[in-house]
C-alpha cells in the first residue's frame, strides 16, 4: 500500500508501452491515458495516510510525500486532460509520448519520497530523461525545428545540473561519511564555517534549482518553453516544480537557519530570479515564452519561504507553489485550447477572446491577475505571506525589492489580459472545448479564488506536511 | 477592544452592504439577458442604499468608536481578522456609496449598450469593495479590498471607454498599483512592530521612532497622494476620467479619488502623527499647488470632461489643504469636501455624458447653445457648476469656507495663497457654462436634440436635492463627524509634542 501510487504508475506506464506495440488511434489512447492518470489520482488518494520507511531507508512515505504525490497526480491528471488532443505531437508517436510522460511522473514521485542521495539522483534522472525525450516530439508540420534545438538545450544544460549535483553530494559523502540525507545534514550543521560544507550544500541545491528555473540555472527556461509543444510546456512548468519544491524544502528543513551564507546566496539568487525574470518578460510577444520568464520570478519568490528558515516559510513556500501551479495550469489550458494545429500562441491571436470563447477568456483574465498578485486571489494571498514571512526575519531590503518586482510584473499579465478583454477579435474563429476542458477551466478558476479567500485551511495542512518531516 | 461598538440591533449590516452587491454580481454571471442585467444592476444598488439608511439613524453621534462592528478570524495563522465598522470619519463615505451606485446605474441605461451584463458585474463588485474599503478594520482586508478594486475599474475603462482607453486604463492600474506597493511593505512592518495585528485601531497613536514613521509617512503619502491625486502625481486622472464611460468617471470622481483622503485622515495622521507634522507643510503647499494649476489647466481646456478632470485636481486640492491644517475647522470642512466634490463633480460628469449621447463628442466647441434647445439640462447643469466653484447656497461654499477658515486660523499666507483657485473655479465654470446655455454666433445647429428624459432626470435630482441640502443646512452632517474629528485632533495634538522638537532639530 505504501508504494501504491508508484506501483501504478509502472503498471501504467506497462500498459501504454503495450498499447504502442498495436497500432491505436488517438482518441482511443487519449481515454487509455487520461483513465490511468484518473487511477493514478484514486492510488494517491487511497496511500495518503500511509507511512513507513522503504528500501533499507532510502525511501519514506510520509504525510508530506503522500501530499506531494497527490499534488502531482492531481496536476499531471490535469495537463491529461487539457492537453489531450496532443494536436502538435505527431499521431505514431502518442502512446510513446504518454508513456514517457506517465515514467516522468513516476521519477517525480519517486522524488518526493527519497531521502537518500543515490535515490534522490537515481528518480530525479528518472524524471527529467523521460522530459529530454519529450521535448523534441513535436511533429515538424509547421516548418519548425526550434523543438530540436529547444530538447539539445533543455539537455545539456539538464546534464550539466546533474553534474553538479552529483559532484556537491561527493563533497556530502566525503565530508560526513554518509548518504542517508537525515545524517548528512545534522552532521553537515555542525560545519557551517567551512566552505566546503557550503559548497556542497549549494551544488546539491543547484540540481533542484534547475527544475524550478531559478537563476542562474535558468537559462534552458525561454527556449524549451518556446521549442517545446503547448502540452509539453503545461506538463514542464507545473509538475516537475512541485516536486523541485518538495525537495529543496526536505533538505533545506534539516539545514538549521545558523549558516548566514547560505541565507545570502539564497536571497540573491532569489532577488536576481524575481528582476531577471520579470524584465525579460516584459518584452516578450510569445505568450509561452512571456510565462516562462514569469516562471522564473515566481521562483524567486518561492525561495523567499524557503530563506526564512522556518516552519511557517517552508509552509508558505508549499502554498506559495500550489497556487502556481494552479494558475499556470490556468493559463495553459487557456493556451492549448487556442492554438488550433499546435502551433505557438503569440500574446496578439489572444485578441477577442471575450467573444469568440467567455469562458477561456475569464480563465485567462483570473489566472493573469492571479499572477500578478491582485487580491482576492491565490497569488496575492501566496505573495503576501511570504512577504510578511520574510519581514518577521528582519529581511527588510529583501521584502522591498520583491514588492517592486511585483509592480513590475503587472505589466505585462495586464498587457495581456487587455488583449484578451479589451479588444475586437481579428478573426472571428470561436473556440469550442468539451465539456471536461470547460468544466476543468471553471475549476482551476474555483480554486484559484478559494485560495486566495481563506487560505488558513491550506496553510494548515501545508503546516501539518512539514511538520511530519521530522 | 474599547475602540469599537457593537450595535446589537444591527450586527451583520455592513456585511450585508458589502456582500450583497457581491452575490448579485454572482448571480448575473449565470444570465445572459441585457436587459435583465440592467433592472438586476438597480435593484440591487437600490436594495443596498435603502439597507444602509439604518446605519444614519442609528449612528450614535456622541462616540468616536467604530460603530456598527463585526468581528470575526480570518486568517488565524496571520492573525488577520475581518473586521469592519464605521465612525464619524468613514459614514458619510459609506452612505455616499451607496446612494451614488444606483444613480450609476441610471446613467448608464441607454449610454452601455456592449456587454451589458459584464457591465453590470463590474460595477457591482466595484461597489462592493469601495464599501469595503471604507469599513475595513483590518488592514490586510483593507488592502485587499484597496487592491481588488482596480480590476473592475481597469475593465471599465478599458472595455467601454473611448477612443484612448487602452493608455487609459493601463496609466491608471499602473500608477494606482505601482502607488500601493510600499504601502504593503509599510503594513507588514507595522504588524511585526505591534505585536503581530493587523487591527487598525491597535496601530494608531503608539509612539514609533521617527525615523519608522516617516519611511512609513512617505509609503502612506505615495499611495494616498496618487489616489486623491495630489500635483504632481495626478497625470492618470484626466486620462482615465476622460476616457471612462460616464458610470465610470462618477465613481472615480466621486468614490475612488476620496479614498486616498480618506487613508491620510485614517492612516497618515493617526499612525504617523510626528512624520506627518514634520511633512506638514510641504504637503500643504503641494495641495496649493495642486489648486492652482488644476484652475489654470481647466481654463485652458476644450474637452468638457478633461475640464471636469482638472478641476478635480483643484477641488482635492482644497480638501488635503483642509485635512493638513490639523484643526476641527479644516479637517471637517475637507470630509464634507469630499461629500460635496461626490455630489457635484459627479453629478457634472453626468451632465457631460448626457450630452455626449446626444452629440457623440465631449468638445465644448459642439455643444455651445444647447441652452435653447435642452432648458432643463441647462438648468442642472447651472446649479452643479454654481456648487463647483463654490457659491453661497450651495454645497461647496460650506465645505470651501471651513477650509479656509481653518487655513486662515494656521497661517494666513497659506490661506491668501488658496484664495486664487477658488476665482479661477469660477472662471473656468462660468466659462463652461456660458459656452453651453448661450454660446456665440456661430453655435453649431441644435435643434434636433432632446431635452432630458425622465429616467435623466431622476438621475440628476437626488444631486440637486443634496447641493442644496448640504448648502442651506449643513449641520446634521457635521454633526455626524464632529465627535470623531475632535477626537482624532485631540489625539494628534497630545501626540505631536515630540514632533515639533524634532522638526526644529531636522530643519534648523
Amino acid at each position: 500500500m505504501q508504494f501504491l501510487p508508484e506501483l501504478t504508475l509502472l503498471g501504467a506506464s506497462l500498459i501504454i508501452f503495450m498499447v504502442s506495440l498495436g497500432k491505436p488511434d488517438s482518441n482511443k489512447m487519449k481515454t487509455i491515458a487520461i483513465c490511468l492518470g484518473s487511477a493514478v489520482f484514486a492510488a494517491t488518494l487511497v496511500s495518503f495516510n500511509e507511512k513507513g520507511v522503504l528500501f533499507f531507508n532510502s525511501y519514506k512515505v510520509d504525510l508530506y510525500s503522500q501530499v506531494f504525490k497527490a499534488l502531482i497526480a492531481t496536476s499531471f491528471l490535469i495537463v491529461l486532460i487539457l492537453g489531450q488532443k496532443l494536436k502538435s505531437i505527431k499521431n505514431s508517436v502518442h502512446p510513446e509520448y504518454y508513456l514517457f510522460m506517465f515514467v516522468s511522473v513516476l521519477g517525480l514521485m519517486m522524488l518526493v519520497s527519497s531521502v537518500e542521495l543515490l535515490a534522490i539522483f537515481i528518480a530525479l534522472e528518472l524524471s527529467s530523461f523521460a522530459v529530454y525525450i519529450m521535448v523534441p516530439m513535436r511533429d515538424e508540420s509547421g516548418n519548425y525545428r526550434f523543438q530540436m534545438e529547444a530538447g539539445i538545450k533543455y539537455l545539456l544544460f539538464g546534464v550539466t545540473a546533474t553534474g553538479f549535483m552529483l559532484f556537491g553530494m561527493s563533497y556530502m559523502f566525503g565530508l560526513t561519511g554518509s548518504t542517508q540525507l537525515s545524517v548528512v545534514m545534522v552532521q553537515l550543521s555542525q560545519m557551517y564555517t567551512q566552505p566546503a560544507a557550503i559548497i556542497a550544500i549549494m551544488m546539491v541545491l543547484a540540481g533542484f534549482f534547475y527544475k524550478l528555473a531559478l537563476f542562474p540555472f535558468h537559462f534552458w527556461v525561454p527556449d524549451v518553453y518556446e521549442g517545446a509543444s503547448n502540452e509539453t510546456t503545461a506538463f514542464i512548468a507545473s509538475v516537475p516544480k512541485l516536486a523541485a519544491v518538495a525537495l529543496l524544502i526536505r533538505i533545506v528543513s534539516m539545514v538549521n537557519g545558523e549558516g548566514q551564507t547560505i541565507v545570502t546566496i539564497l536571497m540573491v539568487c532569489a532577488v536576481l530570479s524575481m528582476f531577471y525574470g520579470n524584465l525579460s518578460a516584459l518584452v516578450q510577444t510569445d505568450i509561452k515564452r512571456m510565462l516562462g520568464f514569469s516562471g522564473i520570478a515566481h521562483a524567486g519568490f518561492v525561495l523567499l519561504g524557503l530563506l526564512t528558515f522556518q516552519l511557517s516559510g517552508y509552509a508558505n513556500s508549499i502554498y506559495y507553489i500550489i497556487g502556481y501551479v494552479v494558475m499556470n495550469l490556468a493559463c495553459f489550458l487557456v493556451i492549448c485550447s487556442i492554438s488550433k494545429n499546435g502551433e505557438n500562441v503569440q500574446i496578439s491571436d489572444l485578441s477577442g477572446l471575450h467573444k469568440r470563447a467567455p469562458i477561456l477568456a475569464v480563465t485567462m483574465a483570473v489566472a493573469l491577475f492571479a499572477l500578478a498578485g491582485i487580491p482576492p486571489f491565490v497569488g496575492f494571498m501566496g505573495k503576501f505571506m511570504l512577504l510578511a514571512g520574510a519581514l518577521k526575519q528582519g529581511y527588510l531590503l529583501l521584502v522591498i525589492l520583491a514588492a517592486i518586482n511585483t509592480a513590475i510584473a503587472i505589466f505585462y499579465y495586464l498587457s495581456v489580459v487587455r488583449i484578451t478583454f479589451c479588444s475586437d477579435p481579428d478573426n472571428n474563429n470561436s473556440i469550442t472545448n468539451g465539456f471536461f476542458t470547460n468544466a476543468t477551466s471553471i475549476l482551476l478558476v474555483f480554486i484559484i479564488v478559494i485560495m486566495g479567500v481563506i487560505p488558513q485551511r491550506f496553510i494548515d495542512f501545508a503546516t501539518l506536511a512539514v511538520q511530519s518531516i521530522k | 477592544m474599547d475602540q469599537l461598538l457593537f450595535n446589537s440591533d444591527y450586527p451583520y449590516i455592513l456585511s450585508t452592504l458589502i456582500f450583497l452587491p457581491l452575490a448579485g454580481a454572482l448571480l448575473l454571471l449565470f444570465v445572459q439577458n441585457a436587459s435583465f442585467a440592467r433592472y438586476w444592476a438597480l435593484g440591487v444598488t437600490t436594495l443596498t442604499a435603502i439597507i444602509s439608511i439604518p446605519l444614519l439613524t442609528n449612528f450614535d453621534t456622541n462616540s468616536a468608536k467604530f460603530q456598527f462592528v463585526q468581528q470575526s478570524s480570518w486568517v488565524k495563522s496571520l492573525n488577520i481578522q475581518y473586521v469592519i465598522g464605521v465612525d464619524g470619519i468613514s459614514i458619510l463615505l459609506v452612505m455616499l456609496t451607496t446612494l451614488i451606485m444606483p444613480l450609476c446605474v441610471l446613467a448608464s441605461w441607454s449610454y452601455i449598450k456592449t456587454r451589458v451584463q459584464t457591465f453590470m458585474i463590474c460595477l457591482l463588485i466595484m461597489e462592493t469593495s469601495m464599501l469595503g474599503v471604507f469599513v475595513a478594520l483590518d488592514f490586510v482586508l483593507f488592502y485587499i479590498l484597496w487592491e481588488a478594486m482596480l480590476i473592475p475599474m481597469y475593465l471599465l475603462i478599458g472595455i467601454w471607454g473611448g477612443p484612448r482607453k487602452i493608455y487609459a486604463s493601463i496609466k491608471f492600474f499602473l500608477y494606482t498599483l505601482a502607488g500601493s506597493i510600499m504601502l504593503l511593505v509599510g503594513i507588514i512592518w507595522l504588524y511585526k512592530t505591534n505585536n503581530y495585528s493587523f487591527f487598525i485601531p491597535d496601530m494608531m497613536w503608539k509612539s514609533y521612532s521617527i525615523s519608522a514613521q516617516v519611511y512609513i509617512f512617505l509609503a502612506f503619502f505615495l499611495a494616498f497622494a496618487i489616489k486623491v491625486p495630489m500635483f504632481p502625481f495626478h497625470t492618470w486622472l484626466p486620462a482615465a476620467h476622460v476616457e471612462a464611460p460616464t458610470a465610470g468617471s462618477v465613481i472615480l470622481a466621486s468614490v475612488l479619488l476620496k479614498m486616498g483622503t480618506y487613508g491620510f485622515l485614517r492612516f497618515a495622521l493617526p499612525i504617523t502623527p510626528e512624520a506627518a507634522t514634520i511633512f506638514m507643510p510641504y504637503v500643504l503647499w503641494l495641495s496649493i499647488a495642486g489648486i492652482i494649476y488644476g484652475g489654470f489647466t481647466a481654463l485652458a481646456q476644450h474637452d468638457m470632461k478633461k475640464l471636469i478632470a482638472y478641476s478635480s485636481v483643484g477641488h482635492m486640492g482644497f480638501v488635503t489643504l483642509g485635512i493638513f491644517v490639523l484643526n476641527v475647522e479644516g479637517v471637517e470642512g475637507a470630509i464634507l469636501q469630499m461629500i460635496n466634490h461626490g455630489v457635484t463633480t459627479g453629478a457634472l460628469f453626468l451632465c457631460v455624458g448626457m450630452i455626449y449621447e446626444r452629440t457623440h463628442s465631449r468638445e465644448l466647441r459642439s455643444a455651445t447653445g444647447v441652452g435653447k434647445y435642452m432648458p432643463i439640462y441647462v438648468t442642472f447643469l447651472t446649479f452643479f457648476s454654481l456648487s463647483s466653484f463654490g457659491f453661497p447656497g450651495t454645497n461647496s461654499f460650506v465645505g470651501e469656507f471651513l477650509i479656509l477658515a481653518g487655513a486662515f486660523k494656521y497661517s494666513t499666507p497659506l490661506a491668501l495663497a488658496a484664495i486664487p483657485g477658488a476665482v479661477l473655479a469660477a472662471a473656468y465654470m462660468l466659462r463652461m457654462l456660458q459656452k453651453i446655455v448661450w454660446g456665440g454666433t456661430d453655435n453649431p445647429d441644435q435643434s434636433w436634440l432632446t431635452d432630458l428624459n425622465a429616467r435623466e432626470i431622476v438621475t440628476l435630482t437626488p444631486f440637486l436635492f443634496f447641493v442644496f441640502w448640504i448648502g442651506l443646512g449643513p449641520q446634521p452632517f457635521i454633526n455626524l463627524m464632529h465627535t470623531s474629528v475632535v477626537n482624532l485632533l485631540d489625539q494628534f495634538h497630545a501626540h505631536q509634542g515630540q514632533a515639533v522638537a524634532a522638526a526644529e532639530l531636522i530643519f534648523h
